[in-house]
């Protein structure tokens, strides 16, 4: 046996980051999902034409000085009847660039999107995990708050609190607010499912060894919940966040749409469409037709990535 | 002759009597604000108001004075001082008490009142008094040659009725005051409320002990008023079948609504114009990013703002060809209008920077613009055109657009700086314009002048129209005030409104040019 050298293969080199990331069981799973793969396409094209809007949009559509009121209602890829001016999608009935006007409108709704889901999950996660590892009292607060507030439809919670936050601000920063303003309404009527998902998952974890190994070489509660807890029960809530956020882009459209949004002046997809459907039976379509479509296809492919990444990270799915 | 006229205006209409019930389902983009008559001089309040309530003399359906509660009137032979109203006999409220003298002095005291929002109207009287039952005497402050055309919009209370439910004194609306009479109403009109939900639907029922029930058509026995604020769905109702008249079609539907078997559009110019008022008066506004001093102060900047409107462009297309663009804020139907004035404003972007530059302020300014969505025609899109064209000449504007029932409000109390209003003028004559929108704001007038505009030589001029008898001399007095209101850009006009009705064929009626349909005068076939 001593003389007897093990062969070794030759180990091949380790493999880079990125090599690593493609052989994963999630890149495995999203290479043989091909609507995830579409999804992930349209989501990527969408985000990059809003971030990039001031470089492609033809137009600042918030920059009322650069309006001509001549323009209005111009056809797509028709010229204008007074100005001769050519719009690829139209204009709606203030002569603003549909085209232009989608792209920095979803600036806002993504803006709203992200920042929304951002602020319920950090609220859902820390309110979650300090119910389900403190428990008592503590617990039967939140949890019992977090019940009031599911019998209420989310759109009713932001409403009330968009209602609440218009009244207390001067109105002469109402418009430059009103975005903080959606992001604080969804945030907080959002919060909910993160804390509940988050709770549930603590409850399992903090009973397993490891924690209570943790807990008896002195580990405090806080770095135990962060350090710990929190990596472990992050995939439900990565899930949470992808739908979260088709929901809150929705919700900001929905709000936007019943005029309690983002202002006409600096139009979100959600006024964009309420803009729209006044023109629904005089046959300016394009008004409407175009944002309502781009908001389906952000909505619908943020959500079909969400299911799928839910099946992916799902281990009984598998 | 009077009588034997109604007697045979009777008999003919009994034939007709037992025509089958018909409802009539009516929306429009606002509701009434109040069911107080007296509480709100305001178009669609004063509308849901003649249903049920009545003024001494009305005007039909072509704005002809017609006579109502009074049957005949003229200032007393001897007195020039003095008009003698005769009232009509046998008219009972709806709760069945007797209408008489006593109501008219009752209802005119409370519209000359402290709160009454209509008491612009009435500051030539200086008394009424009770002859007897059915004499009433209205003594102004010298003659009062016009006074028959104030009274068309002032509606009669039964004062025991008041009374006895603690609304003897008007409701203030603008401190969110709700009384008895602001939400129930006994009148002595052709229609009895039968429910009211503000904002969502009002119900009304025919008043089987009215007067005149022989003597107008009366087909409709119910409505059912319906506020639809948004146009596409307030359209769709009427292309549905769902409502049966709409009072304000989309301009952008009009061929859609014309074209569709069984419905019609009727269009007539309105008596109404629609304009931009500016908060000159205060020393520092609020909603502004200047410091310590008023921009609007300066008239050079309110010249700019308007020269900056270009109305052509809102005429042609947001409100596509349905509107006429105006240079003074009195409509056509209204005597003191000079089509002069009217074609005053001009549309000129460099002079106007040109101005602004001179007045200090070539790097602009930042303004809030208070707007209100379901008043006006396409209200919200022509102040978010008006940003677009002020933003031109470094005014950057926050628009806030809002319903009406807050929007008023900030006018009345004076708390915006720059607002939208719409005027409609029901005395055709340019004194009533001058006694809300010119005057000072005071106790008895210039209580919807949201401009803090105070000139006590104009005021002087303008409370004089009330008493001028000598109507040459009262059309130059007229004239020379509104010199004066051209000169200091008091107003930024936009244009006149065009009433566009929508309806379904069975409904017949004409367009009032005040946009108030009186639903006895409508035929249903």
């Amino acid at each position: 046996m001593a003389d007897t050298t093990p062969i070794t293969a030759p180990s091949p080199a380790p493999p880079s980051r990125l090599r690593r990331a493609w052989e994963s069981d999630l890149a495995w799973s999203f290479r043989h999902a091909p609507v995830a793969m579409a999804s992930f396409f349209v989501v990527t094209l969408l985000i990059l034409g809003a971030v990039l809007a001031p470089l492609i949009a033809p137009h600042d559509p918030f920059d009322p000085a650069t309006l001509n009121l001549m323009n209005g209602f111009t056809p797509p890829g028709q010229a204008n009847a007074f100005t001769g001016e050519l719009f690829l999608l139209g204009t709606d009935d203030q002569g603003r660039d549909v085209f232009s006007t989608i792209l920095y409108g979803m600036r806002i709704s993504l803006f709203v999107g992200f920042s929304a889901v951002l602020l319920a999950m950090v609220l859902g996660v820390t309110l979650g995990l300090l119910a389900g590892y403190v428990g008592g009292w503590t617990e039967t607060i939140i949890m019992r708050i977090a019940d009031v507030q599911l019998t209420f439809p989310a759109i009713l919670v932001a409403m009330l609190i968009f209602g609440i936050a218009k009244g207390i601000t001067p109105p002469e920063y109402r418009n430059e607010m009103a975005i903080w303003v959606l992001i604080l309404a969804i945030g907080l009527s959002d919060w909910v499912q993160f804390a509940r998902v988050v709770r549930g998952a603590t409850l399992v974890e903090k009973n397993k060894e490891y924690i209570q190994a943790a807990r008896l070489i002195g580990r405090t509660p806080f770095s135990i919940m962060l350090r710990h807890i929190l990596p472990n029960v992050l995939n439900p809530v990565l899930v949470i966040a992808t739908i979260s956020l088709a929901l809150a882009i929705i919700a900001e459209a929905t709000l936007s749409f019943l005029g309690v949004g983002a202002p006409p002046t600096k139009p979100s997809l959600g006024t964009l469409i309420r803009i729209g459907q006044e023109f629904m039976f005089s046959g300016e379509w394009w008004i409407l037709l175009f944002p309502a479509a781009t908001l389906l296809a952000l909505a619908l492919s943020i959500n079909l990535l969400g299911d799928w990444l839910r099946d992916a990270l799902n281990p009984r799915l598998r | 002759m009077k009588k034997t006229a109604f007697l045979a205006a009777a008999l003919l209409a009994g034939t007709a009597i037992g025509a089958s019930a018909e409802t009539l389902r009516w929306a429009r983009a606002g509701d009434s604000l109040t069911l107080d008559p007296h509480a709100q001089n305001e178009g669609p309040t004063h509308t849901l108001s003649h249903q049920m309530y009545e003024p001494l003399i009305i005007r039909d359906m072509t704005g002809a004075f017609q006579a109502a509660l009074a049957t005949d009137w003229a200032p007393k032979a001897d007195n020039p001082d003095v008009w003698v109203f005769n009232l009509r006999q046998g008219v009972t409220f709806h709760d069945g008490a007797d209408f008489t003298a006593e109501d008219v002095v009752f209802s005119i005291n409370r519209a000359k009142s402290e709160n009454s929002n209509m008491k612009e109207l009435l500051n030539s009287i200086v008394e009424v008094r009770a002859v007897d039952d059915h004499t009433v005497e209205f003594v102004t402050d010298g003659p009062n040659p016009i006074l028959p055309s104030n009274l068309t919009n002032l509606f009669m209370m039964d004062k025991g009725w008041a009374e006895a439910n603690d609304s003897v004194d008007v409701q203030q609306v603008e401190a969110g005051e709700k009384t008895f009479a602001s939400s129930n109403t006994n009148g002595t009109g052709p229609y009895k409320l039968v429910s009211r939900e503000p904002d969502v639907k009002t119900v009304l029922t025919l008043n089987e002990d009215y007067w005149g029930n022989d003597a107008f058509p009366l087909d409709v026995t119910e409505i059912v008023y319906t506020p639809i604020q948004n146009a596409a769905t307030r359209v769709a109702a009427l292309l549905s079948g769902e409502v049966d008249f709409i009072q304000d079609v989309p301009v952008q539907d009009l061929n859609r609504v014309a074209q569709t078997d069984g419905l019609v559009v009727k269009t007539a110019p309105q008596n109404r114009v629609i304009f931009f008022g500016m908060n000159m008066g205060a020393d520092d506004i609020e909603n502004d990013n200047v410091e310590g001093k008023n921009p609007l102060a300066d008239v050079r900047v309110r010249r700019a703002m308007s020269m900056a409107i270009n109305r052509d462009a809102i005429q042609q297309v947001v409100m596509r060809g349905q509107s006429a663009p105006a240079g003074m804020i009195a409509p056509p139907f209204v005597n003191g209008w000079t089509e002069e004035m009217d074609s005053a404003s001009k549309t000129d972007v460099d002079a106007a920077k040109a101005l602004m530059e001179e007045a200090g302020y070539g790097d602009g300014f930042s303004i809030q613009l208070d707007c209100p969505n379901d008043r006006y025609v396409n209200d919200e899109a022509i102040c978010q055109a008006a940003v677009g064209m002020l933003a031109q000449i470094g005014v950057t504007v926050n628009l806030d657009a809002k319903p009406k029932a807050q929007h008023f409000p900030l006018i009345t109390n004076g708390e915006t700086d720059f607002y939208m209003l719409g005027w409609g003028v029901p005395t055709y004559d340019s004194e009533y314009i001058f006694n809300f929108l010119v005057h000072t704001r005071g106790s008895d007038r210039g209580s919807w002048n949201g401009t803090g505009y105070s000139n006590p030589e104009l005021d002087e001029m303008i409370v004089s129209l009330s008493s001028e008898t000598d109507l040459d001399k009262r059309n130059a007095t007229i004239q020379a005030i509104w010199d004066v209101v051209q000169e200091e850009q008091l107003y930024i006009p936009i244009h006149h409104q065009v009433l566009n009705w929508g309806m379904a064929e069975k409904v017949g009626t004409e367009v009032s040019p005040e946009d108030d349909p009186k639903f006895k005068f409508f035929t249903m076939n």
